[in-house]
């Protein structure tokens, strides 16, 4: 009896991923799950941070397709490893911060040092050809294959006829002729495809699952970037761009200013990292103060808290400054009107 | 059996997770491991995880902001 086959598949939590598996998993192939985490994955941060998104589920999709599917999901951190994929992206950026191209090159890479780490013997992902102007183009597939080394390894299930047959078809692993030939950008062979599978549920296209897509968030990684004088960053810096309103005055220093509750209780957890503000004789929302500042600064800064609480319209409001080792100090200020805040100021 | 605690506190879906099955895979079969988190996703994902590598969920419990589950291991 032949042994087999073993393949890891890329599951983003979307249909494409979901459905290059069960294609595989329909030809006898053991197929497990592999996810990476950049610190950059839209997946559920700011339902689970923001007050008003809590109706919505607040569901991992890549755990609830392995789930679906019944395979294993092995999920990676690679925050670390994927910081020079952003700051150095060989092949560039797409319309905003995003390497798709490189992005997916590093991922393929991984997904290949864990296939030869456990045994396996391919690598499947959900690309479509022509699907995504920068990663999933008939020029860029091989440049995928090639630069993360996965080559003949790497199988695309869902457009796998357009492309020269990999090491899996001809070795027999998988029939070439159970696999699909979908191009371009329309989703109905997708959707016939789930429909086929019985896939009613599943996440929508909608904006990408990638933060560094999104014009507004990468406005302030760039501001964050200029700002400091060096492209570095943490896992908190990731963190905090995606919450609150962000308005920097200064060079020198940006305000978080929480829009809600939700947003408020995330933004406490930092209060040993930052100087915080909030108004004590109204109230109003949790201010962490990002950057050096004078007394002049806080004191501008306390005058923006206080624009954004309750006492917005009072002559003077008292602003309670918190500093990282928890001393604190009322001051009284008046409340900066809504004029007096230019929209460049907000990042 | 041995039972350990995890703080999972302020990190955000899916690092729980992550820490978790990090977690578990220096575990034995029976031991627990109690998940202490801030992001109420946990609840559902979590669980997740644990059904799809054949662990058991042994006990949920939400604390005011704090979202607790106990896991055995298995298999």
């Amino acid at each position: 009896m032949s042994k087999q086959s073993k393949a890891v598949s890329l599951i983003s939590g979307g249909l494409d991923s979901m459905l290059a598996t069960k294609v595989i998993m329909e030809q006898g192939v053991h197929v497990e799950g592999i996810n990476f985490f950049t610190g950059f994955c839209v997946e559920g941060h700011t339902h689970a941070i923001r007050q008003k998104d809590k109706a919505k589920p607040k569901r991992n999709n890549s755990l609830w397709v392995a789930e679906q599917l019944g395979i294993k999901l092995h999920i990676i951190d690679v925050i670390e490893e994927y910081k020079d994929v952003l700051i150095n992206p060989k092949h560039g950026y797409g319309a905003n911060l995003n390497p798709c191209l490189d992005c997916k090159i590093f991922m393929v890479n991984k997904a290949k040092q864990w296939i030869e780490e456990n045994d396996f013997d391919f690598i499947i992902t959900g690309e479509v050809m022509g699907q995504r102007p920068m990663s999933q183009r008939k020029e860029t597939m091989p440049v995928v294959a090639k630069e993360s080394g996965a080559d003949e390894r790497l199988l695309r299930p869902l457009c796998a006829k357009n492309l020269p047959a990999t090491l899996p078809e001809r070795e027999g692993w998988v029939n070439r002729d159970e696999l699909y030939d979908f191009s371009g950008r329309s989703r109905k062979p997708q959707m016939a495809l789930a429909e086929q599978y019985g896939f009613v549920d599943y996440a929508q296209p909608a904006g990408g699952c990638c933060f560094l897509t999104d014009e507004s968030y990468s406005k302030k990684l760039v501001d964050l970037w200029e700002t400091r004088g060096h492209k570095e960053y943490t896992l908190d810096d990731v963190m905090l761009l995606k919450v609150g309103r962000h308005i920097r005055p200064k060079a020198n220093f940006k305000l978080v200013v929480a829009r809600e509750e939700g947003e408020g209780r995330f933004l406490q957890g930092y209060k040993k990292d930052f100087i915080s503000m909030n108004c004590t004789s109204h109230s109003g929302p949790l201010v962490l103060l990002d950057g050096t500042l004078s007394d002049d600064d806080l004191h501008l800064a306390a005058q923006i808290t206080a624009r954004y609480g309750q006492g917005r319209d009072a002559e003077l409001v008292d602003v309670k400054i918190q500093n990282t080792d928890g001393a604190e100090k009322i001051i009284q200020v008046k409340p900066l009107l809504a004029n007096e805040i230019p929209q460049e100021w907000f990042v | 059996m041995s039972r350990q605690v995890l703080d999972a506190k302020r990190l955000l879906c899916p690092l729980p997770v992550i820490r978790t099955q990090d977690k578990v895979k220096q575990l034995l079969v029976g031991d627990q491991l109690q998940v202490i988190c801030t992001d109420p996703g946990v609840m559902q994902d979590i669980p997740a995880w644990c059904r799809i590598n054949g662990h058991k969920v042994v006990k949920t419990h939400t604390d005011e902001y704090e979202y607790i589950i106990t896991l055995e291991v298995g298999e």
